[in-house]
């Protein structure tokens, strides 16, 4: 097991690896000479040169890449010239509110969406679950956005049960209690999660739910609820693990949309008000950190897959 | 990967596999057999009923409702559904109806060939790697893990904001280029595990080249994860242009498509004018939703033409 993680472990710093390396030819080929971007048009050429000189973008791209890994080992994402500041502060600044608005959503949906799933495998071919299974298939062909503006056209304006905006307050502590302001935004994350993950875990039940231990376990006479607790849930719940794991880069998205629309502080609104600004130190930054946080997820999930799944941990 | 006897059988000699239920195949009967069991799924036929709808009301429909979609006329602006206009006007007086068909028509353009460049880079890749395996293998498979990982949504972004001037085309190509991951693995998947196949053995000791065992067993076989792949990759395309439109980076006036449309309804969500929000998010859903439903039945046709059932 060991070995295996070790051989993961490194393949995951590869491709951190040519993240980085991707990350860096797209800020060289889309902003070679930040130079230019920072005086102005009306800057003379030597002044330019003299920046890039300063700064180092006349080196060959190589000791760039080399320079550009050194400071990322060291935490350096870099410098936003557009907003004056290190992008490790407006990460700092604005992460909090995303993982807090990330996580809570990845939580419900995983506390939805298991009993939901299972209740269907149990109950296969039920009006309730075709029913839940036709609203899980609306959802799940819904762009986020859509979703969004059917909560705040109902819930916000017609029947004024919740904002419309999210909590704007920039600390975190405030936001993470304003449940009421940030309820929309929660939801439109959670519906589309669980539309999604419902639909796999309903499948890994009927997967499970077809297999000799079931059978074994009601035929010794368990009753059905320790039945689903013990050995339905136990193992269906194991592809649920790489499928969180593998849903990072959709929740970033989502991430993404929910933020700009609710105007929420986090990562999401600032790449898109920093797209908009041509910021690319920022936006590409946040790209990598995108980037990464995807291995890491995946990296996570196989390891606690490994844990859960003996079958696994011999191999 | 595990191979059953009717595997081998269907592809040594279709007929000499036991008919089911006494239906008698003849040699083409794989694909009848896949095309009744479609038939029979009926949410892929209402999915196939709505895309071929939405297909004629993109494009035909212009034909014959005729809306100016040109020049604006700010006295129009926000008129509610009417004789003259069936669904009300937009906020700067373009007929809805007629906007939808236009947006529509760039959803399907963009979803099909964004989808088909997809495809083509995917299937070649995946193919390559599967078949020459080693080194080459290794490299593209790290290639593609690497752009799985660094997410879509933000490279697509910057791409479209840095070279800005979006058209169906280029569009197309960005999401194209950008896309093809996912189709290279299955295919590299499927060329694996079909090269060490009892079929593809027995077809080698018979003596068949290279370029036959590539043509005769490779590519029919591999063709149905691909197609699945494509119709799959239609709903991601036109539901990733609806979020592209919504964030401002979608095709440039006076060219629309479905999420500049939501976009725009949004500014005008608390001012009643429902019918600038809803059709167009029906529309966008109903559209995604009928190509997932092709792809699930799709997904069945062909793991059951494998299985035989």
């Amino acid at each position: 097991m060991t070995a295996y993680l070790i051989r993961r472990l490194v393949t995951s710093l590869i491709v951190i690896l040519g993240i980085a390396l991707v990350t860096f030819l797209m800020t060289h080929i889309i902003a070679p000479s930040p130079g230019r971007a920072i005086l102005g048009d009306r800057a003379s050429r030597a002044a330019v040169n003299a920046f890039d000189n300063a700064h180092g973008y006349d080196r060959p791209v190589w000791v760039q890449f080399g320079s550009y890994l050194w400071q990322l080992v060291h935490g350096n994402l870099g410098y936003s010239y557009k907003l004056n500041q290190t992008v490790d502060s407006l990460i700092a600044e604005n992460a909090p509110h995303s993982m807090w608005l990330s996580g809570i959503s990845v939580f419900l949906s995983i506390v939805i969406a298991i009993p939901l799933g299972i209740f269907q495998a149990v109950k296969r071919n039920s009006v309730a679950d075709q029913a839940i299974t036709a609203a899980a298939f609306t959802a799940y062909s819904m762009p986020q956005n859509f979703l969004g503006i059917l909560l705040i056209g109902f819930l916000a304006i017609q029947w004024h049960l919740f904002p419309a905006e999210a909590s704007q307050s920039e600390r975190i502590i405030p936001y993470i209690f304003a449940f009421h302001s940030n309820f929309l935004p929660i939801a439109t994350l959670t519906i589309t999660a669980v539309a999604g993950y419902s639909r796999y875990m309903r499948s890994a039940g009927l997967d499970a739910l077809a297999q000799d231990y079931i059978r074994l376990a009601r035929a010794k006479g368990l009753t059905e609820p320790t039945v689903l607790r013990r050995h339905l849930l136990r193992n269906a719940i194991l592809p649920m693990v790489t499928l969180i794991g593998l849903s990072i880069p959709l929740l970033l998205a989502g991430n993404l949309v929910v933020e700009y629309l609710y105007n929420s502080h986090g990562l999401g609104l600032l790449f898109i008000n920093e797209l908009g600004n041509e910021d690319f130190p920022t936006v590409i930054a946040l790209t990598l950190l995108g980037g990464i946080a995807t291995v890491v997820g995946n990296f996570v999930a196989d390891v606690a897959l490994t844990v859960a799944d003996p079958r696994i941990r011999i191999n | 990967m595990t191979v059953s006897i009717g595997e081998i059988y269907e592809e040594v000699q279709p007929s000499d596999v036991a008919p089911e239920g006494g239906q008698i195949h003849g040699p083409r009967a794989g694909w009848k057999l896949a095309l009744s069991s479609f038939v029979e799924n009926r949410l892929a036929v209402a999915g196939a009923g709505i895309v071929v709808f939405f297909i004629l009301f993109s494009f035909v429909g212009p034909l014959i409702y005729h809306t100016n979609q040109n020049s604006t006329n700010p006295i129009n602006a926000f008129l509610p559904p009417s004789g003259a206009h069936l669904l009300g006007t937009d906020s700067n007086g373009f007929d809805e109806l007629g906007r939808m068909m236009k947006g529509g028509q760039a959803a399907l353009e963009i979803g099909f060939f964004a989808s088909l460049i997809a495809t083509v880079i995917g299937t070649l890749v995946g193919a390559v790697a599967g078949l020459l395996g080693g080194v080459v293998d290794a490299f593209l498979m790290r290639i593609v893990d690497v752009m799985l990982s660094i997410p879509l949504l933000f490279v697509i972004l910057i791409v479209g904001d840095r070279y800005n001037g979006a058209t169906v085309f280029s569009l197309s190509i960005i999401i194209g280029i950008f896309s093809w991951l996912v189709s290279a693995r299955l295919v590299r998947g499927e060329v694996l595990s079909l090269r060490v196949r009892d079929f593809v053995f027995a077809s080698r000791t018979m003596g068949a080249s290279r370029r036959h065992l590539i043509y005769k067993h490779l590519i029919p076989n591999a063709l149905g994860v691909v197609i699945v792949n494509i119709t799959f990759q239609v709903a991601d395309t036109i539901n990733l242009l609806a979020i592209l439109g919504f964030l401002g980076y979608g095709l440039n006036y006076p060219q629309v498509s479905w999420g500049d449309m939501l976009s725009n309804a949004l500014n005008y969500l608390s001012d009643g004018y429902w019918w600038v929000v809803y059709p167009v998010g029906v529309c966008l859903v109903l559209v995604v939703m009928a190509f997932n439903f092709i792809g699930d039945a799709l997904r069945d046709t062909v793991d059951v033409r494998l299985r035989r059932r």
